[in-house]
């Protein structure tokens, strides 16, 4: 099949098609310069204020999903195939308003009113999927939204009462749930899809197979998932990213299985995605993945490229290098899997070869007597990067500590076990002497550099004080050991 | 919404337009005899409905004509540095590049700074003085091009030591970028020596960007002759005006600046502005084509001012039972490159360094010290919570060195009657209700019971530990710069009887259009959805002051009140003439006049008093009186009154990782006869979690090299939904009216509750102490950061 040379998408209710699209091209100028469709507003252009939130619907295995996206970091290629919602869809052209519009309305939800059609498209994706949200749950959804003007009790109020006010089984996208994934499914011709706009190129691969020969033929492109990452160098950076191979229309790519031995993630998949399995196996990562950036970028973001970038202040490596997880990486047809953490060379260098990619993780499923933590501590107590990332995985046996993964992230040029402190574990009786005497073994593991996220005195303090945490935690006492959500 | 009627063009949908505000009123609002939305009412912002649908339109919303070019600024790389050259050859050959632009350009002054002291170009020339600032601008057919250009200039540097921080410029000697401010009464230091007990304390206070959500932006349109007009999103149109005429040379009545809102200012579009609208105007005039300038995120944190840092140092002496005998204070802030409003800010931060309490010998110094750092500007406050918690953490000391209750030390120092009433600045408290207000919140807060169960929960000693404060805020409302008190409006009444208003203020989210507009519909007994808001132009009202100091609605609330009265008068004469009878038959009820026993529907009126030749426009103006101030002599009265509040918080603490919550807020506060109350607790609920955000997580961090590193959302991290109080209780002090004719007898709201945020600070202080038991007072600075509290914790521990 030759190469489809557009993009597709359906934009509220218009069908879009594009010939000329560079890979630096973003949807929210798509949508403002071009479209002017000004109700989606520029905030921050990184993905952190929310202002440009929009809606994004996409078919996976065939069913229609929602989420909400930063238009601002969202690359317009990578739309193909997705229907587009913004904020001028959301009331009819009757001029009523819709719910949760109505409820910020009627409870002062907004003042300056420029982040407000972000918030209303977050909150309108919360309605949708859970009409009579909690606090906590509302907290989580806007995690994503920076208010100066409310302090956002309004907001969390009007959340609250926009289910008294209507239904999502009124909803407009409800009720064309049907037609638009007709719709959808007519725009999935199967084709790998190339465009470009003067030397910027863009390919989406047909298939995972056809990724991987993608890759063989253009070796040096940027591969892109969700563009959490990769946005901001486009952004910030002005970076040239061309030729740039799209991933997130990959269902293929996308797959989680559980078996008996393990939980097997697709690269491609999203936080949001991955989240479900994890947690099931692992109830102690549910706080912690609702920490992880916020719900715009959990839905882009995926753990494969979280892995992928190398990053040292990624939250997932840590977690996944405790629990023993490894990945797998394909360069055409051949695979090799390897540990995670020794995918993590050095700062910028992963052990990936020209033309290879990650293609899954494999988390294997828990082992009787493991107890596990996951701790991220940041100035923010959401959608901030973590000034420390602490993963443990401590197997006890009789009481006795027989082994031991301790990873941390914040704390040196890669993502990281403490060997030396894993070492002081290991045969160790399983007492809180032990473990704070092997927690003093961290400043030969790790010398943090001091930022603006933390210093490198508080690093280390707050590693070693986790230690303690992760002690009380396990006796399970009546006391809180940590603050709850 | 369907699928076959396209509605994803929003021309269409403008046309539709907003239902009314007054709608949903109560039912005596209902009553065909009252007006809907008049004065104290809980409208909603006018703009609501605009506002959830997408269809507010802001400065970079606005459809841009053909031929719009696009101007991006280029940005020093060094934080001091003599320039040796800029080579521009490699801009000026971009794609898409039009020209560019550089001092020499500029043709009229290549300065803007607000208070004449010709200390902040616009483009540097010989040097550039802080990382960050603006070189040149590159004019290009397209943002991105523009953009993108403006990253190939080759500039040689050559490279002098930067002065960053406070520390560094008193280290240095750093000049003063403007005259520092004494504030004297009695012998301090003499009443030092004799007092009971003495503490000598340092506090240093973090900076805070206003991070508004809508960045800087201007868009300048030429016109013929010199004449320009700009959009903008500014707090300040008459300043951006002058500063407009002055960079291009011509006198102000060739320059309009218009405003119909900001998405957020908070001080941080009152000067800031002024630079992007004379790079617009400028480069418009040169190439006879609109051109916007909006800078990045990074770039527009990275180029413009932010609340100034202060390092504080403070003694006090006080006697047994914690009463102040005498207080000094050195305030040092960390200005930056140029004066902007250093000056005032410094002044302010003095004034409110006694906050609510009276200091019987006082001495204080502000030192605005010169760095190398972004000129720091206004910021909700003005310098007032920079002085506001110097006085709490004075509290504090005293609380913990006797080993009272920090609000037991606080009610003991409130200023009192005679013989107590008068402050460092010589002005006489004749309003003071911050004793009652604090009587109240403890009472209502349940302050002492609780205060109780956070002792006792911290006597188990477990990891989470608790804290709680209660501290007031009293703040000077007028602008300490006189003349700056005076306000003009502009009102029409059409024909047909629908009303146009304009005044001097700008609307930014704080919903002073709304307001001003129920004092309008009050004053003329007509609905609120009469009359029509209209963006703030020059071309209206000229000579405005700034939109800040908390003085929006008392100023222009009043100029439109006297236009509003004007056209009373004149049609109360029309109306007697008219119908034969005395004016004092002629009475404006809801929605109509009635004179004599004849009522006549208000838009039948006014087509009579039209007919009959009525002029039905009017220019209001108001001037604040009783204000005086001799900066000199460091005496007079600054403030026309005060606005009370209090805040009690409760928060827990992690004592292994410094991580805390607000598990509770209560707040009560005094907006005097509130005009409208449901926008006045907006202000303060929004006040009080940016306050809590200047203390706690929003933290500015400058390289070695004198760059700054937390230049975006991403790193720069201001309070999300989650961060909020998990109870949050905001009451008005409902008995209150302001003392003073202001209008209706209500009280500015904007600034005074930011320091609200204060007692969330000393409340983590509480919980810090508890580890040493209460012995210490814990020496944490802000913004307290987990990291700082974690530290503080770990200082006592030992």
């Amino acid at each position: 099949m030759t190469a489809r040379s557009e993009i597709r998408f359906v934009l509220n209710d218009r069908d879009v098609s594009l010939d000329r699209v560079g890979a630096a091209d973003t949807l929210l100028d798509f949508l403002r310069i071009e479209r002017r469709l000004t109700g989606t507003k520029e905030g921050c252009a990184e993905g952190d204020c929310g202002a440009c939130t929009v809606l994004v619907g996409r078919l996976q295995d065939g069913t229609l999903r929602y989420e909400p996206v930063n238009a601002c970091i969202r690359l317009l290629a990578s739309l193909d195939g997705c229907h587009v919602v913004s904020i001028e869809y959301l009331s009819g052209p009757d001029g009523k308003l819709h719910p949760v519009q109505q409820a910020m309305v009627d409870h002062h939800g907004s003042q300056c009113g420029f982040c407000t059609p972000g918030f209303v498209m977050s909150l309108y994706a919360l309605w949708m999927e859970n009409p009579d949200p909690t606090e906590i749950q509302i907290e989580t959804a806007i995690q994503g939204n920076l208010c100066r003007c409310t302090g956002y009790q309004p907001i969390v109020k009007a959340a609250r009462a926009a289910t008294t006010l209507g239904s999502p089984v009124d909803d407009a996208l409800t009720r064309e749930r049907a037609a638009m994934t007709k719709r959808l499914h007519a725009l999935h011709d199967g084709a790998r899809v190339e465009v470009s706009k003067g030397n910027s190129r863009c390919i989406l691969p047909a298939s995972v197979d056809d990724l991987a020969q993608v890759l063989l033929e253009v070796p040096d492109a940027t591969m892109v998932a969700g563009a959490t990452d990769v946005g901001l160098w486009v952004t910030k950076f002005l970076r040239d990213i061309s030729p740039v191979v799209f991933l997130g229309q990959l269902d293929g790519l996308r797959k989680i299985e559980v078996t008996d031995d393990a939980i097997r993630i697709g690269a491609g998949a999203s936080y949001t995605d991955s989240r479900a399995a994890l947690v099931a196996d692992h109830p102690h990562l549910g706080p912690f993945w609702d920490r992880i950036a916020g719900w715009q970028i959990r839905s882009m973001g995926t753990i494969g490229g979280n892995i992928a970038n190398g990053s040292p202040i990624g939250d997932t490596p840590p977690v996944l290098i405790a629990l023993g997880a490894t990945i797998t990486l394909r360069k055409g047809d051949a695979r090799r899997t390897l540990p995670i953490e020794s995918f993590f060379i050095d700062y910028g260098k992963q052990d990936l070869d020209q033309g290879e990619f990650l293609e899954g993780i494999t988390v294997p499923r828990p082992i009787a007597g493991a107890r596990h933590a996951a701790y991220k501590i940041s100035k923010r107590r959401d959608e901030d990067i973590s000034s420390v990332c602490a993963a443990f995985n401590v197997l006890v046996e009789n009481s006795t500590i027989t082994a031991a993964r301790i990873a941390f992230g914040g704390m040196a040029a890669t993502p990281k076990r403490a060997a030396n402190v894993e070492e002081a574990l290991v045969g160790a009786d399983w007492s809180e002497a032990a473990l704070m005497h092997a927690a003093t073994r961290l400043a030969d593991d790790f010398s943090p550099l001091s930022d603006w996220r933390a210093s490198s005195e508080y690093r280390l303090q707050v590693s070693k004080n986790l230690f303690r945490r992760f002690w009380l935690e396990q006796q399970g006492g009546s006391a809180p050991v940590r603050l709850s959500a | 919404m369907n699928i076959e009627k396209p509605v994803e063009s929003p021309i269409e949908t403008d046309k539709r337009k907003d239902p009314p505000v007054a709608q949903n009123l109560t039912r005596a609002d209902q009553d065909r005899d009252v007006i809907k939305g008049g004065v104290s009412k809980d409208l909603r912002h006018d703009s609501a409905i605009k506002h959830v649908t997408g269809r507010a339109e802001y400065c970079d919303d606005i459809p841009e004509p053909v031929g719009t070019l696009h101007a991006y600024l280029g940005l020093s790389t060094r934080a001091h540095a003599t320039l040796r050259d800029i080579d521009l050859d490699a801009v000026r050959a971009a794609p898409g590049v039009i020209g560019v632009l550089c001092a020499a350009d500029i043709p009229g002054v290549n300065d803007v700074s607000p208070t004449g002291r010709d200390d902040e170009p616009i483009f540097a020339t010989d040097k550039v003085e802080f990382w960050g600032q603006p070189m040149f601008a590159v004019i290009a057919e397209t943002r991105d091009a523009a953009r993108r250009a403006a990253q190939l200039a080759r500039v040689g540097y050559d490279d002098l030591p930067p002065v960053l921080d406070v520390q560094a410029a008193q280290d240095a000697g750093s000049a003063y970028v403007t005259p520092p401010l004494t504030l004297r009464r009695g012998d301090a230091p003499r009443a030092m020596e004799k007092a009971t007990h003495r503490i000598k304390g340092k506090l240093t206070v973090g900076g805070q960007d206003h991070l508004y959500l809508e960045g800087q932006i201007a868009f300048a349109i030429p016109g013929e002759d010199d004449d320009v007009v700009v959009h903008s999103s500014t707090q300040h149109p008459s300043e951006a005006q002058h500063m407009v005429a002055h960079a291009l040379g011509v006198p102000s009545n060739a320059v309009t600046i218009n405003v119909r809102r900001m998405g957020g200012g908070f001080g941080g579009k009152e000067t800031q502005m002024n630079l992007f609208c004379a790079v617009a105007a400028v480069a418009a005039k040169k190439w006879n084509r609109p051109v916007k300038i909006r800078p990045d995120r990074d770039d527009d944190m990275s180029a413009t001012g932010k609340r100034h840092d202060f390092v504080i140092d403070y003694e006090v002496g006080f006697d047994d039972d914690g009463v102040i005998q005498a207080v000094t204070g050195e305030f040092a802030a960390r200005c930056g490159f140029s004066s902007d409003l250093s000056g005032p800010v410094t002044d302010r931060a003095l004034f409110h360094a006694d906050n609510a309490y009276y200091y019987p010998d006082v001495l204080l110094n502000s030192h605005p010290l010169k760095t190398n750092t972004v000129s720091n500007t206004a910021f909700r406050g003005f310098g007032g919570p920079q002085g506001v918690i110097a006085a709490e953490r004075i509290i504090e000391e005293i609380a913990y060195h006797r080993g009272l209750d920090s609000l037991t030390v606080r009610k003991r120092n409130f200023y009192g009657d005679d013989g107590r009433d008068l402050t460092p600045y010589h002005q006489t408290v004749e309003d003071n209700i911050a004793p009652r207000i604090v009587q109240q919140l403890e009472e209502d807060a349940d302050y002492q019971a609780r205060r109780q169960a956070v002792l006792d929960w911290n006597a188990k000693g477990g990891t989470i530990r608790k804290g709680i404060a209660l501290t007031p805020v009293k703040f000077g409302i007028s602008f300490t710069a006189t003349w700056y008190n005076q306000a003009g409006a502009l009102l029409h009444i059409y024909s047909d009887g629908s009303i146009h208003l304009n005044h001097g203020g700008t609307e930014m989210g704080q919903g002073l259009n709304t307001k001003i507009a129920q004092v309008v519909a009050d004053a003329l007994q007509v609905d609120f959805d009469r009359i029509k808001i209209t963006k703030t132009t020059t071309e209206k009202v000229p000579n405005t002051s700034a939109t800040a100091a908390s003085s929006g609605s008392d100023l222009n609330g009043m100029a439109a009140l006297d236009a509003a009265r004007q056209l009373r008068e004149r049609l109360t004469a029309f109306a007697a003439e008219h119908w034969q009878t005395d004016v004092v038959n002629v009475r404006f009820i809801a929605n109509a006049v009635q004179v004599g026993d004849e009522t006549i529907p208000f838009a039948d009126f006014i087509r009579a008093a039209y007919m009959a030749r009525v002029h039905l426009s009017a220019a209001g103006f108001y001037k604040t009186p009783k204000i005086h101030w001799n900066r000199d002599t460091g005496k007079g009265r600054p403030f026309y009154y005060y606005a009370y509040g209090a805040a009690c918080s409760e928060v827990s603490v992690d004592t292994l990782t410094g991580e805390y919550r607000v598990d509770r807020a209560d707040i009560l506060h005094d907006v005097g006869r509130s005009l409208n109350p449901v926008i006045d607790r907006g202000q303060i609920e929004g006040a009080f979690i940016q306050g809590m955000g200047w203390l706690t997580t929003e933290e500015l961090w400058w390289d070695k090299q004198g760059q700054l590193r937390t230049h975006a959302p991403s790193t720069y991290k201001i309070p999300l939904a989650s961060d909020r109080p998990r109870i949050f209780n905001v009451e008005l002090a409902t008995w209150s009216e302001n003392r003073e004719h202001t209008i209706k007898r209500s009280k500015a709201v904007g600034e005074p509750p930011f320091m609200l945020g204060i007692s969330v600070f000393e409340a983590l202080s509480h919980a810090v102490a508890s580890v040493a038991d209460y012995r210490i007072c814990p020496r944490l600075d802000a913004p307290a950061t987990p990291e700082r509290v974690l530290m503080a914790i770990e200082r006592l521990r030992g």
